[in-house]
């Protein structure tokens, strides 16, 4: 009996399902509405503020979501009675009551309302207008097709998730600050650890689609990127997502840190299952923007804008797509997996039924080596496309740095068990995966000889994008280089598990991903918005992160050294690590003043800023050649590709591209960029 | 190219002062095992490359940025440099070739901290959520401590009774994570007399932090002094014996013998207690319900604790006799 219920429950449920998520879809694609259809009020009198949050996107969605994971887990309990089971099956309802939450987000929002139109027959406009009487701030909370408005929403989201990791880990560095405290109990400590974690990570992967979303199509001349529906969705999804991630602090959270090893993963508390729920969706993201862009790089450059002529950022942005492309299924396959022990006793990784849990190690690392590729490929492409403004000199070997970002993120693929030194594995994979790992170093090493080549004999300037570009290239160089004793299998194993790890990836990350996040914040705002950044506020966020961060790396990996465990909440008094821990937690809380201090000159500029509407930094780039803040569409008409990207300090002076080139210009309109054509609706 | 000169003798310089401020700083523990000796050196090998590579970098850096800074009123743009084949192609070459070396001695490290010694003493190691124990096969002894004869090679082979747990003794330098449904080999060869401790090394849960318990490295006379005693437990009081039992299967990582809460109830004062459910009822601590609720954990659930956390094997982990001695150490401690 109980067999044929289940047999029942398989079939109908998944119909059952369907059928009430397209019946709401259909009603709710029928109520939002896409913008094009508003009228264009006359009045100039706009609706306030808390009408224009209330009506906002953000706000459906969040609304929608709420509904959905009502009905989510209405849907459990139906099926549940009808198998004669009781009723409220916690873990299978918040499941399924998340998925369906997030769903009706992303419906409510208004994010996939044209695809439902289309798929009913019916036509949309190519591009939506901007609604004229709403504060500008506003389309920022709404969907836009815009790739300028993405990237911005992205990278604001990006700031606001660095902060809520950042909160984390102020609150467990203070648990540490001294030896054998008891300010945060241990199973909150290892929540706090792991989301600590994966907040960051989701936080690095929406920072680095913001910046390759909002420069790219910029760099290489199109109006936007090649899917501006699929880019919207891309970053309505990472919302549900991170709020599913941060929910799960509130569902018992989960104790095993951001890896998610099983058997403990699989026997984890309830917060563990919102975890993967939340890492699955922003992994949409990151999947659906790598191949937006890589469409965009490869398809959309204005003609003349051969692959060895495109800004270095591009290059940087294909390798970082790839990898995005193709790799971040692994994360989603093996969460998916333990979800799935835990649901349904499917023994992947339990030895007690055949399974094994280092199976779950070798998928997940497949991902996660090269998911750090992607956090630190852009940074260190914007490191390479600022040195030369600043430097006032070609970017040295331009070829083989552009090449190099491809060889990283090629031999990025083949190292991932270095991770898996001590775990058991094959004895055999040792020693190949050590000598893989350890050939990253030389792509790598041409990028800082060919930095350190750019500023030689350079006539070198200050503003803050450089102290931050410097600062990244001096910060990623310890943490580049703490890695060889990591990849040496004999050394590692005494180095893995341990604090020196974590003092790795913390330099690495910031000096791969947040220094030079900043530098191109501090460079591009004037773009976007016709204002600089205070340059006081700037310095003061740069001299008090830079040697805060150095005492944090260095403690890092001097208690690590000196055998402090990673994850634990305390530690013994033993290890003699009691100051340098201290150190570590001080410098923690200055960097994260330093942000403060960023976020609030962020918001203090858009109004007071020095107004900057003209090229301020004397780049070459194309998009510098445009008025600021960018306007709406890019470019008028496609730019003449007439000289090199980085050939500053030529004599005679020679330009890299010509926004308005005269009746020798780009050639018939029938042959003109595909960016610049409206495409027909159906993209 | 005087400016190149300069800087290759501020390379060489640098390079001297961080290998040397390194060696200084207290960075590894004290080298005890016959494994950590060739750890060490690739350590220090690794310490001169980070010394080179870092200083090669760095003074070039500031060097630039000293040096070759636009000065107040200067115009002009920097040297139009595109780049040199030559110098891409060596500096492809040069560090492709030091990695192929690193990586040679890498693995050379790593043979020699493998090296089998046929005559290796096993010991057996348990690990679970949140305690580790160790068999001596050869000695038919048991202990929560890991006494270890120095300069003998002891063959660990090791197994977890729930999730991934990692041993490891900083001062011997070699880690091994510990898997369930498999054992897991690691070999050392302890070469300093002293107290060291085992530190689980993968994040296993709640108290993972406080997993830790001593490593005993003692000469060849006071290990067999301290096997004799083992072997001698037998004749040691209930209570005594209890007390082993119950340190070597973890009870101690959960329920304290001084008042404090841990996982579960402090022991002290429990016998004889009056113990409340959640669902209301009460029930007196005596010899009959402790030893059925060690079989039974999860049969009612205790006022203010959870269910599901006690292990429920115990039936086939401990013999009728340990319960009994387990539950006369739990009266001892009054």
């Amino acid at each position: 009996m109980q067999l044929v219920g289940i047999v029942l429950a398989a079939l109908l449920g998944p119909i059952v399902l369907a059928a009430v998520i397209a019946a709401v879809m259909v009603w709710l694609s029928s109520q939002v509405p896409s913008a094009a259809s508003l009228p264009v009020p006359k009045a100039a009198a706009g609706p306030s503020v808390e009408k224009v949050i209330l009506t906002s996107a953000l706000v459906r969605g969040l609304g929608a979501q709420i509904v959905g994971t009502v009905v989510g887990i209405g849907i459990v309990v139906g099926i549940r009675v009808m198998l004669g089971l009781p009723p409220f099956g916690y873990e299978p309802a918040a499941v399924v009551g998340a998925f369906v939450g997030a769903i009706f987000f992303i419906v409510g929002t208004g994010a996939v309302t044209d695809w439902f139109k289309w798929a009913l027959g019916e036509e949309t406009p190519e591009q939506h207008e901007e609604k004229t009487n709403l504060p500008v701030w506003a389309k920022y909370i709404n969907v836009s097709l815009d790739h300028k408005v993405i990237g911005i929403q992205y990278t604001l989201t990006a700031i606001v998730l660095m902060g809520i990791a950042g909160g984390f880990a102020m609150a467990f560095r203070t648990q540490l600050a001294q030896s054998q405290l008891k300010l945060i109990l241990p199973d909150m400590f290892n929540t706090l650890v792991g989301l600590h974690g994966m907040v960051m990570i989701a936080s690095i992967l929406i920072g680095v689609a913001g910046l390759m979303n909002y420069l790219v199509p910029l760099l290489v001349g199109a109006t936007d990127m090649a899917f501006p529906r699929l880019n919207a969705f891309s970053y309505w999804i990472t919302v549900p997502g991170a709020l599913i991630l941060v929910s799960s602090i509130f569902l018992g959270g989960f104790n095993t840190g951001w890896t998610a090893y099983p058997p403990l993963s699989a026997r984890a508390p309830l917060g563990m299952q919102m975890f993967f729920i939340g890492v699955w969706l922003v992994g949409w993201s990151s999947i659906l923007g790598g191949l937006n862009l890589i469409v965009t790089a490869v398809r959309m450059r204005v003609s003349g804008m051969t692959p060895f002529k495109m800004p270095i950022f591009v290059w940087s942005s294909l390798a970082t797509a790839l990898i995005m492309l193709t790799a971040t299924q692994l994360i989603g396959l093996s969460f998916q997996m333990v979800s799935f022990q835990r649901l349904f006793g499917m023994g992947f990784f339990d030895p007690g039924k055949g399974g094994n849990p280092i199976l779950f190690e070798h998928l997940f690392w497949f991902y996660s080596h090269p998911a750090v590729y992607i956090f630190v490929l852009p940074g260190l492409g914007i490191i390479s496309e600022l040195l030369p403004v600043f430097v006032r000199k070609p970017l040295f070997g331009y070829k083989w740095v552009a090449m190099s970002s491809f060889g990283i993120a090629l031999v990025g693929f083949l190292v991932w068990a270095h991770h898996m030194f001590t775990s058991g594995m094959d004895e055999y994979l040792r020693v190949p995966f050590m000598y893989s790992t350890l050939l990253v170093a030389v792509p790598t090493g041409v990028k800082f000889f060919s930095w350190v080549g750019t500023m030689w004999q350079g006539k070198l300037e200050f503003p803050t994008p450089m102290l931050f570009v410097l600062g990244g290239i001096v910060v990623f160089l310890i943490g580049g280089l703490s890695g060889p004793p990591n990849g040496t299998v004999a050394t590692d194993l005494y180095l893995h598990d341990t604090y020196w790890i974590v003092g790795h990836f913390h330099a690495t990350m910031f000096g791969g991903f947040v220094f030079p996040f900043f530098a191109a914040v501090y460079y591009w705002f004037p773009k976007a918005t016709g204002r600089k950044l205070s340059e006081t506020l700037g310095k003061l966020h740069f001299w008090l992160m830079m040697p805060a961060f150095w005492v944090q790396s260095l403690g890092q990996m001097g208690v690590g050294l000196l055998g402090m465990r990673r994850r634990i909440y305390t530690y013994d008094p033993a290890l003699g690590i009691d100051t340098l821990q201290l150190f570590i937690t001080i410098a923690g809380f200055v960097i994260f003043i330093s942000v403060l201090i960023f976020v609030y000159n962020l918001f203090h500029s858009l109004k007071h800023g020095e107004v900057a509407v003209g090229n301020v930094w004397r780049s070459r780039s194309p998009e510098w050649q445009l008025a600021s803040p960018v306007p709406a569409h890019n470019y008028d008409r496609p730019f003449r590709v007439i000289g090199e990207p980085y050939d500053y300090g030529a004599e005679p002076a020679t330009v890299y591209v010509d926004l308005n080139p005269g009746p020798l210009g780009p050639e018939a309109p029938s042959s003109m960029p595909s960016g610049m054509v409206p495409a027909p609706a159906g993209k | 190219m005087k400016h190149f000169v300069i800087v290759a003798i501020l390379v060489a310089i640098s390079t001297l002062l961080v290998k040397a401020g390194l060696n200084v700083a207290r960075l590894l523990p004290v080298e005890a095992s016959a494994q950590a000796v060739p750890i060490d050196r690739l350590f220090g090998v690794h310490m001169w490359l980070i010394s080179f590579l870092f200083s090669l970098i760095v003074v070039f850096m500031l060097y630039s940025i000293v040096v070759f800074r636009r000065k107040p009123g200067e115009t002009g743009e920097g040297k139009h440099v595109e780049g040199n084949t030559k110098l891409e192609v060596f500096w492809t070459i040069v560090p492709l070739v030091t990695v192929l070396v690193v990586a040679t001695m890498g693995a050379d490290a790593l043979k020699q901290t493998l090296a089998v010694d046929p005559q290796a003493m096993i010991v057996k190691v348990t690990a679970r959520q949140w305690s580790w124990s160790f068999e001596y096969p050869d000695y038919n002894v048991t202990s929560t401590s890991l006494y270890l004869p120095v300069n003998k090679q002891i063959l660990l082979q090791m197994q977890s009774e729930d999730v991934i747990h990692g041993f490891w003794v900083p001062e011997f330098r070699v880690k091994q994570d510990v898997l369930p449904g498999t054992t897991k080999e690691l070999r050392v060869t302890p070469t300093v007399i002293g107290q060291y401790k085992v530190r689980c090394s993968v994040l296993c849960g709640t108290s993972h932090a406080l997993m830790e318990q001593p490593v005993v490295v003692q000469s060849e006379a006071d290990f067999q002094a301290w096997i004799a005693a083992q072997q001698n437990i037998a004749n040691a009081s209930p209570a005594d014996r209890g007390k082993k039992w119950a340190a070597e299967n973890g009870c101690a990582a959960c329920h304290s013998v001084d008042g404090s809460r841990i996982v579960g109830p402090t022991w002290k004062g429990l016998y004889g207690s009056v113990v409340q459910f959640e669902d209301g009822t009460t029930a007196t601590a005596d010899d009959a319900y402790l030893k059925a609720f060690i079989l039974n954990p999860n049969a009612k659930q205790v006022k203010g604790y959870a269910l599901n956390i006690m292990p429920a094997n115990f039936r086939d982990k401990l013999t009728d006799d340990q319960i009994n001695d387990i539950i006369e150490y739990i009266k001892s401690l009054k």
